[in-house]
């Protein structure tokens, strides 16, 4: 289970056959172990990683914006951080130490849209003390991949 | 213009698999299994601490012997890692890669008509620098021994002359490795026969199974063992050109009378960056060792299937298979699976003669996963197309 778990989180094209062979493991466990683990939400779902700095696809404004909430007497913070996931605006969401509470990715076509959002939606909730916007202006690095450069290897095709 | 050439030069033959060699330079677009180097580069914080050693203004030479720190931590690493206590001042000597180490260790022991035994299939250095040395490079064939040398199999191949046996574990091309026990009994017949042992163990980081012995943590082997290591596999280094030596003192110090008036010392921004190597580079070697270790898992499985044999690898990042069944020689296989596939493996023959290794090839698994798979698919299909 964790060994599969490792292999799916490093890549998740890996098919039940290639794993069931790096793991000599029938495929039909393996399988069954991936289903269990999609069902059960540890697996949440698979997606490439795009570089949007080399994509000629659209690329959607995003800002990390920094909240200061009250938390709210017996459920912490978690009421609050609900009523702001939900917005399908916010595409992250953590609670963190230190001099705000909750960090937030969000997205929208332009400025403008992001803009709206906090001061219509985000700003105005109750139990949001305050919010500082920052606009993303570039990725350099990502998920652990370097967004800005080529591959870093220069050997030569074949050697002893 | 040959007699402008000295004649032990002129003894080394050129490798045969030169034009090989330029048909893969020159093809584009190629899956090359046939780089015998990491395809990791250096994990960024020894890089770092190289560009800092730079920065620092570390552009000087070093003691001939190598910083005295990294020797230092040398021996400890040794020790933490194989057991074997060597003393940093007198018994380690850090060279430019185990290349040079393997070439000192080679003359400062070997005398004109010296044996020195080299077992085969090996890496493509041993024989011809013992040559240039004046020694007498004899192959042993490993390849009915399941690629690994025997006391049987030595003692047989011992005469009144062997000075040197060459053992080089997880090996070049074939992955094999040995275990405690067999070391045992192979270190048996080295101190009955009062050899010297030179011993290659470059790949001793990338062990899968079980934990990699070192042959001079075996009682009564410390005295006459030159344990040879380097940065250059384990850490991904091989472009800094770092090694190292280990050995009885009186030895270490007659190669480091070589190594000061012909190499002076190792690079000291490598040095530099090899320190941090040793220090902090324990989690990027695991998460390296990991993965070929998956890797390996998976190419044994592929080729299993497809029939083709091989012996179990166990270290080092090679596979050796025997692709006789094809009817193809190593070299025409290489050829046609390039031409035809696009897929670069090195033929067998690189690595010892001709009549024990023209039925190989070595698979080197050093590119990533997804590549893998897809050369893998592809000399299936070339299989199938035979
Ligand atoms: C068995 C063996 N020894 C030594 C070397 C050379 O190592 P270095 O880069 O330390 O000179 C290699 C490189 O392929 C090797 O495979």
């Amino acid at each position: 289970m964790k060994e599969i778990i490792e292999l799916l989180e490093e890549n998740a094209r890996l098919t039940p056959e290639d794993i069931s062979r790096i793991l000599k493991k029938d495929i039909a466990t393996v399988k069954k172990t991936i289903e269990k683990l999609e069902k059960s939400g540890v697996i949440l779902g698979y997606k490439a990683i795009i570089n949007e700095e080399k994509s000629k696809s659209f690329k959607p404004v995003r800002a990390v914006i920094e909240v200061q909430v009250t938390p709210k007497r017996n459920q912490g913070f978690d009421y609050i951080a609900e009523r702001i996931y939900k917005f399908s605006e916010v595409v992250t969401c953590f609670l963190v130490s230190g001099t705000y509470d909750l960090l937030l990715i969000v997205e929208g076509d332009n400025i403008h849209d992001v803009a709206q959002f906090v001061a219509e939606k985000l700003a105005p909730l109750e139990g949001v003390r305050g919010t500082v916007t920052h606009f993303l202006l570039k990725k350099y690095k990502q998920d652990g991949f370097v967004l800005t450069k080529g591959k870093e290897n220069h050997r030569q095709s074949i050697s002893l | 213009m040959k007699e402008r050439i000295a004649d032990r030069v002129n003894k080394i033959e050129p490798s045969g698999i030169r034009e090989f060699f330029d048909l893969v330079l020159g093809m584009k677009d190629i899956i090359s299994l046939g780089i015998g180097e990491p395809d990791f580069v250096t994990p960024w914080h020894i890089r770092e601490a190289g560009i800092y050693a730079l920065e620092e203004g570390y552009t000087s030479y070093t003691s001939n012997q190598g910083l005295p720190q990294l020797r230092k931590i040398i021996s400890q690493y040794i020790h933490r890692r194989f057991g074997v206590k060597y003393d940093p001042d007198d018994e380690v000597l850090i060279t430019v890669g185990v290349s040079e180490a393997y070439d000192l260790a080679i003359r400062a022991v070997v005398n004109p008509g010296d044996e020195v035994l080299v077992p085969q299939p090996c890496y493509v250095c041993y024989y011809p620098v013992s040559v240039l040395a004046e020694g007498k490079p004899k192959y042993l064939s490993t390849s009915s021994t399941g690629f690994k040398v025997t006391p049987e199999l030595l003692t047989s191949n011992i005469s009144s002359k062997t000075k040197v046996l060459v053992l080089n574990y997880p090996n070049n091309p074939t992955g094999v490795t040995y275990t405690r026990e067999e070391l045992k009994s192979l270190a048996k017949v080295i101190k009955e026969k009062n050899l010297i042992v030179i011993s290659d163990e470059i790949y001793a980081e990338l062990t899968y199974d079980h934990g990699h012995t070192s042959l001079s943590s075996l009682p009564g082997m410390r005295s006459r063992t030159v344990y040879l290591n380097g940065f250059s596999k384990a850490f991904a280094m091989t472009g800094w050109r770092l090694g190292f030596a280990c050995g009885p003192e009186d030895i270490i110090s007659a190669m480091n009378k070589i190594h000061q008036y012909t190499m002076l010392c190792a690079p000291i921004m490598s040095q530099m960056a090899g320190i941090e190597a040793v220090l902090k580079g324990d989690s990027a070697v695991r998460q390296m060792c990991t993965e070929y270790r998956r890797r390996r898992d998976y190419i044994v499985e592929r080729l299993k299937e497809m029939g083709l044999d091989f012996v179990y690898p166990q270290g080092a990042f090679y596979v050796y298979v025997n692709i006789g069944k094809t009817g193809l020689s190593a070299r025409e296989f290489a050829i046609k699976l390039l031409r035809q596939k696009k897929v670069a493996v090195v033929p067998g023959v690189a690595f010892g003669p001709k009549d024990d290794n023209d039925r190989y090839i070595r698979i080197a698994y050093t590119v990533d996963f997804d590549t893998l798979k897809k050369a893998l698919n592809r000399i299936q299909e070339f299989l199938r197309s035979l």
